[in-house]
């Protein structure tokens, strides 16, 4: 097995209260999913939208993030699959994809590999 | 690692949302009712986010409780010079000694009761006729979206935001949560009652297959007939009989409509499938309503629903009761829809011909133009008199008045069961 990143850009969750609760539902399903069918490295967390960006020889810092709200990354997952190709089959299952956003599937790097 | 194993209710959000409103609206002032709502908005973000990698908490009613107060907390500080939060509290708002001990005293589970029901109390303004009374109570304190009351009700989602936009500038005018201690509790509690009946009313007799979410019409208006009933104020013998209706109607829903979405009425429905909780609740709650001296349409139609309730089948029923508790009810409440009802009744008491002069004795039969089940009665009734072809007429008028698909069908039925004796 291999260890895989996701990232999850975008993927507005806003709405009336019973349409969180099913996204929310949805998932917690999935994380749940995940890590019946050893998937699940780590949970990993949430982002808060804000933040810092540190830049250049000159170490500027300016307010962050700079992205567009759908490139945002909102959280990330740490995977294990059998291979890029099964990471992003199972990336499919995300609930992330009703509400407009998307997962960045990264393999991470394996040392000695 | 695993994600929690806990799990909220179905509808646990939509039923967080109103009590945090409320609680928020209290501290925020009704004018800035807006202001709340985004507060809520925003701390059910937060717990989305966090809920969908951690999985919902040990407490999930304290944690989004704490993160509004939190998120409640940053918008007093940062906006006590520009806008005025509840005039009560200002003092205590304004230093930063006593800012935040204040707002999680109120925001206690104690302070939170009181507050979800003086919002009910507030949403039932007597500036308000009652539907948008009612539209309101669904959209603050059941945390329905205007989409979400516009399905409910079956209306256009202009004229509902238009309706809910209106009522919360009426309730905005009143500064202040609704007193609980006022003097003018009583006609308010009236208002309240009523408000909740329409609100069920509008479930039951609107639920079908196409609509699921109009039961949850119902489901509503029990929990907060429930909130009326835990808070000793609120808890008269009015309350317990309207909990009562609800309950023992509620029992008959699995028999009124089944799997395929089919219609049935009380006469055709299958009893083994009514909810008996619900019937023994709705038992037990007629029986203590009946204290004080107050008898009202809630405590009567309750108890028709009792004698329907306690009969195994329509022929077994006590009908002769079943009638004099409607001569009752038109006493209290005149109203074609009752009358044409008690005449039903009286047809299964007296035979389908005394219960056509019934019919044609209510004064105010026009008002029912437009009611399926005033032609569907007729058809009913002739039908059993032994006239197919005029029940057929009936049937036919009725079918084309109906409001749904399933009333659509249900009288297809009906009218498929008008044949001439020897066909």
């Amino acid at each position: 097995m291999s260890e895989f990143l996701y990232l999850y850009r975008g993927g507005d969750s806003s709405g009336s209260p019973e349409e969180m609760q099913k996204t929310m539902q949805k998932w917690v399903a999935w994380m749940k999913q995940l890590g019946d069918q050893g998937h699940l490295k780590a949970m990993g967390n949430p982002l808060e939208p804000t933040g810092k960006v540190i830049k250049g020889k000159q170490k500027t810092i300016t307010d962050g993030p700079y992205a567009e709200a759908k490139d945002l990354v909102g959280g990330y997952t740490l995977i294990l699959a059998k291979d890029i190709n099964e990471a992003a089959e199972v990336a499919k299952g995300c609930p992330i994809f009703e509400t407009g956003g998307g997962v960045e599937v990264r393999p991470i790097l394996q040392i000695g590999g | 690692m695993e994600p929690g194993g806990v799990e909220v209710d179905e509808h646990f959000f939509r039923h967080e949302s109103g009590r945090i409103v409320a609680a928020l609206t209290r501290i925020f002032g009704v004018h800035n009712l807006a202001l709340a709502e985004d507060v809520v908005q925003d701390a059910f973000c937060r717990a989305l986010e966090v809920w969908k990698f951690r999985g919902i908490p040990e407490n999930p009613s304290a944690w989004l409780m704490a993160t509004a107060r939190n998120r409640a907390i940053d918008v007093l500080r940062r906006e006590r010079t520009a806008r005025t939060f509840a005039p009560e509290l200002g003092r205590f708002i304004e230093s930063e000694w006593t800012l935040a001990p204040v707002v999680h005293e109120l925001l206690g589970p104690q302070t939170i009761k009181d507050d979800e029901l003086r919002m009910m109390f507030s949403c039932c303004h007597p500036r308000l006729a009652e539907p948008a009374q009612v539209a309101l109570i669904l959209h603050i304190l059941c945390g329905f979206s205007i989409d979400e009351v516009a399905a409910a009700f079956l209306a256009g989602r202009a004229a509902t935001e238009k309706r809910i936009t209106r009522a919360k500038k009426v309730l905005a005018g009143s500064r202040k949560l609704f007193e609980l201690t006022a003097a003018d509790f009583a006609a308010r509690l009236s208002a309240v009652h009523r408000a909740l009946y329409l609100l069920f009313n509008e479930g039951y007799h609107g639920a079908s297959a196409e609509s699921a979410v109009r039961i949850d019409l119902c489901r509503e208006a029990i929990r907060l007939a429930g909130v009326l009933r835990r808070h000793p104020l609120a808890s008269t013998p009015t309350t317990l009989a309207l909990g009562a209706l609800m309950f023992l109607h509620a029992a008959r829903l699995p028999a009124r409509l089944n799997a395929a979405g089919d219609l049935h009425s009380l006469f055709e429905q299958d009893r083994s499938q009514w909810d008996m909780e619900l019937i023994t609740e709705g038992r037990r709650l007629l029986d203590i309503s009946a204290t004080g001296t107050e008898l009202t349409e809630y405590h009567i139609e309750a108890a028709i629903a009792a004698v329907h309730a306690d009969a195994r089948s329509a022929e077994q029923t006590d009908w002769p009761r079943v009638v004099g508790l409607y001569d009752m009810l038109l006493a209290i409440r005149p109203s074609p829809v009752v009358a044409l009802n008690r005449a039903i009744a009286v047809a299964q008491q007296d035979g389908p011909a005394r219960g056509l002069e019934e019919i044609r004795a209510i004064h105010d039969l026009d008002r029912l133009g437009t009611y399926p089940f005033y032609p569907a009665t007729l058809g009913e009734l002739e039908l059993r008199s032994g006239h197919p072809q005029l029940a057929r007429e009936c049937f036919c008028r009725a079918l084309a008045l109906a409001r749904s698909p399933m009333e659509r069908r249900f009288l297809e039925r009906r009218i498929a069961a008008c044949v001439e004796p020897g066909h």
